[in-house]
């Protein structure tokens, strides 16, 4: 007993001062992509040079599909730089389409009516419908306490009865198809979906297997698209914060 | 050992010429021979011809630190099972089965394992109809009868933010006679996929296999196309990847350590742990960007080299890391009321560890020394031993105890090597792979061996590119320690040993 209590004291408090305060990120993350203009060289790419995910298309100047992005260590796809800004969150899918100069956009705060209902309390479901544990990690860690998602009044519950929303990770594997629609089912509306992922957005490094979907929106209505694979901690709390309005 | 088998060593080639291929009664009595004899079965899998299928078994033998291979061929529709006198080998002939479409005959236990079309169209192990859509968990469970037995079955949707599987209980009051897991849920298809490969999305694929062992199968696969291509990697990388590989390995332990103490009810540790886990995750961030260790690796070396800052910020993390994770995790041993609760709970007996040929921590817990690093070292490996640790009870605790006295070992070799980092280069330029060859390569993952298998056709692309995790060998552990257990320790024997479901059903 005592020597948990001097443990206790010894480890001190470790809940960052995040969104007070702004997070450091590790100087190699690869956040917000900037594309740049230099849309010869890109043609100059044979077709081996392709983004393997179809992430990334030149013509036009380039445009870079953050939701279908792995944030690849060497992209061989284009003139992509990739900052260190982790704030990624989007509502609407084709925010996550980034052009040469194009707006940076975030996650919208939710209609009135169901941030009045959720605002100081959002209780989410997962359900990894094929994803590798990475998503779902990051997503377990904002309940350390080192992240402490319980003080924004977000919470991951066990029964969808008890959930607002549902929380999607996993390109949707054939066979989790079907477990994935019964769990939305049976949230109570008004219910929130959020794809958590480049594997739930887009299907990840598995778009186009024959035994995936491509992503959560193929089944449900995704009210949150967060890119990465897998997002930092930081994106997803980020678009989680900015639904309920609390970051702006 | 006689001479059906070709030998082979951890990370390289053969040509698929030079393994003979001998009958099919032959091939199964070398089996079993050399499995009595301490060989264990890493590898077993099928490749569809156009109409017979060609099997392939690796086996290793950790007295001699050698692998062997070799093969057969089966007419495409039935096989002998040698399931019920070699157990570890129940599960590769499941697999088999469904891929190929090849019924094992006499196999105690015939069921499917991820519920798919198996690779040859028109031919299934189960003549299920083509016409009608599978159903994932649909099959014959094992049922226990009698009065007051009941069944309990959870899944493929768990409570916590967890992947999905299906397990079913057989249980008379609290008590567990029998656990049945199905799984398959999470099977997105990768080794189908491979054929023909490498493909350019490959090396992302293999580092999502089993998304928390990034390092684990990106090595492997990366020992795989080095095998192939007869490229050397600068001592360098082999220290950065190994730093990696560490980290992973500490990452996952003291996660695991933390959720331990969770499902026993012990918040102190189990809060610590959990953002002391997040300390070696950032730590991984620090070496290429990413906390899983995502765009790390690469055939030849790694694409990330590390700079004297660097360094010492890693030295200095660790140092801190390491503070915080002795502080909480001997909280652990000195409260009874959490080691009365990790004692004797969960048991799997050393008999059971070998018949079913357990990896990693699970098996080390048994007493069974078991470890790629010291048994094929690979990598830096070679050059520095890293001590296996064991334990002797094959419960809970041991399997907890584990975890620590790897981390602590984890930890003294990161600090070491980062203090003796080689110079040179940390990344050499691929060159063309050797065809029709057979390459092998074996790592040591936080939960134990990983194998991958190559084979290539003439031009160098994967006839066939097999992955086991060693979860596909470590499941049916996790059946075995719940029997007799009180249902209600159901997670906590399952957190003890923390599988991987999309390894298992990549
Ligand atoms: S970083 Fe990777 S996924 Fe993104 S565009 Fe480049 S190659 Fe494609």
């Amino acid at each position: 007993m005592f020597r948990a209590i001097i443990s206790r004291i010894r480890q001190g408090h470790r809940t960052m001062p995040y969104p007070k305060a702004p997070l450091q990120m590790p100087d190699r993350f690869r956040g917000y992509p900037v594309v740049s203009t230099l849309a010869q060289s890109a043609e100059q790419h044979d077709e081996t040079a392709e983004c393997p995910y179809g992430a990334f298309t030149a013509s036009g100047g380039g445009c870079l599909d953050m939701g279908k992005c792995l944030f690849c260590a060497e992209c061989p796809a284009g003139d992509i730089q990739f900052t260190t800004d982790y704030q990624l969150a989007v509502t609407d899918r084709d925010h996550l389409l980034v052009r040469p100069g194009s707006e940076h956009h975030h996650a919208r705060p939710l209609t009135p009516d169901l941030r009045r209902m959720f605002g100081r309390s959002l209780k989410f479901r997962e359900v990894s419908a094929g994803g590798c544990n990475a998503c779902e990690a990051d997503t377990n860690v904002l309940s350390t306490i080192g992240w402490d998602l319980g003080r924004f009044g977000i919470q991951f519950v066990a029964s969808p009865r008890h959930a607002d929303g549902l929380w999607v990770t996993g390109p949707v594997t054939e066979n989790m198809a079907q477990a994935l629609l019964t769990t939305y089912e049976a949230i109570p509306a008004p219910k929130i979906v959020v794809a958590c992922g480049a594997c739930a957005i887009n299907g990840g490094p598995y778009i186009d297997s024959p035994r995936v979907r491509n992503g959560a929106d193929s089944l449900v209505p995704v009210d949150l698209y967060i890119p990465g694979c897998p997002p930092h901690p930081a994106t997803i709390l980020d678009g989680l914060l900015r639904i309920l309005d609390k970051l702006r | 050992m006689t001479g059906s088998f070709r030998s082979i060593y951890n990370g390289s080639a053969i040509l698929v010429a030079d393994i003979p291929v001998v009958g099919s009664g032959q091939f199964l009595q070398d089996i079993l021979d050399a499995t009595d004899h301490g060989w264990r079965v890493s590898s077993y899998f099928g490749i569809p011809g156009d109409a017979d299928i060609a099997l392939y078994c690796v086996l290793a033998n950790k007295a001699e630190g050698r692998l062997a291979v070799t093969r057969t061929a089966s007419d495409g529709t039935t096989f002998p099972s040698i399931a019920s006198l070699c157990p570890q080998l129940q599960l590769f002939e499941r697999e088999i089965a469904e891929q190929c479409g090849l019924t094992f005959v006499d196999h105690p236990w015939f069921k499917p394992v991820r519920f798919h079309r198996s690779f040859r169209s028109g031919h299934d192990a189960w003549n299920r109809p083509e016409d009608k859509p599978l159903r994932v968990g649909v099959m014959n469970y094992f049922q226990v009868a009698g009065d007051e037995v009941h069944e309990v079955a959870v899944g493929p949707v768990h409570a916590g933010i967890i992947e999905p599987g299906h397990f079913r209980f057989q249980c008379h009051g609290e008590e567990v006679f029998h656990l049945e897991i199905s799984l398959g849920y999470q099977h997105r298809g990768i080794e189908a996929g491979l054929v023909g490969g490498p493909h350019p999305r490959t090396l992302q694929q293999m580092e999502t296999a089993a998304g928390d062992t990034t390092i684990g199968h990106g090595l492997a696969f990366c020992m795989v196309m080095e095998s192939l291509t007869g490229v050397r990697v600068p001592p360098r990388a082999e220290v950065l990847r190994g730093i990696a590989l560490e980290l992973e390995r500490l990452a996952n332990h003291t996660g695991d350590l933390g959720a331990i103490a969770g499902d026993v009810g012990y918040l102190p540790t189990a809060s610590f742990c959990g953002r002391i886990r997040g300390d070696f995750l950032n730590m991984t961030a620090v070496l290429c960007g990413s906390r899983f260790g995502r765009g790390l690796l690469t055939p030849g070396g790694t694409i990330f080299d590390l700079t004297p800052e660097h360094r010492d910020d890693l030295l200095k993390r660790l140092a801190d890391a390491r503070r915080d994770l002795t502080n909480a995790v001997d909280l652990l041993w000195s409260s009874p009321s959490v080691m009365g609760r990790l004692e004797g709970t969960g048991t799997v007996h050393q008999e059971t560890a070998l018949e079913l040929g357990l990896v990693g921590p699970a098996a080390r817990a048994c007493g069974i020394k078991r470890d790629v690093r010291h048994d094929y070292p690979f990598g830096i490996y070679r050059m520095t031993h890293l001590p296996v640790a064991t334990a002797f009870h094959g419960d809970v605790c041991s399997r907890t105890m584990i975890r620590w006295q790897e981390a602590q070992k984890s930890m003294d070799f990161i600090e070491e090597q980062l203090r003796q980092l080689p110079g040179g280069g940390h990344r050499t330029k691929a060159a063309p792979r050797t065809g029709l060859s057979l390459a092998v390569a074996l790592t040591e993952g936080w939960r134990g061996e990983i194998c991958h298998v190559a084979i290539t056709d003439d031009k160098g692309s994967f006839v066939r590119y097999k992955v086991v995790d060693p979860s596909f060998h470590n499941w049916q552990g996790v059946a075995m320690a719940l029997r007799g257990e009180q249902i209600s320790d159901f997670p906590l024997c399952n957190k003890s040993f923390n599988l991987s479901y999309c390894g298992f059903d990549l």
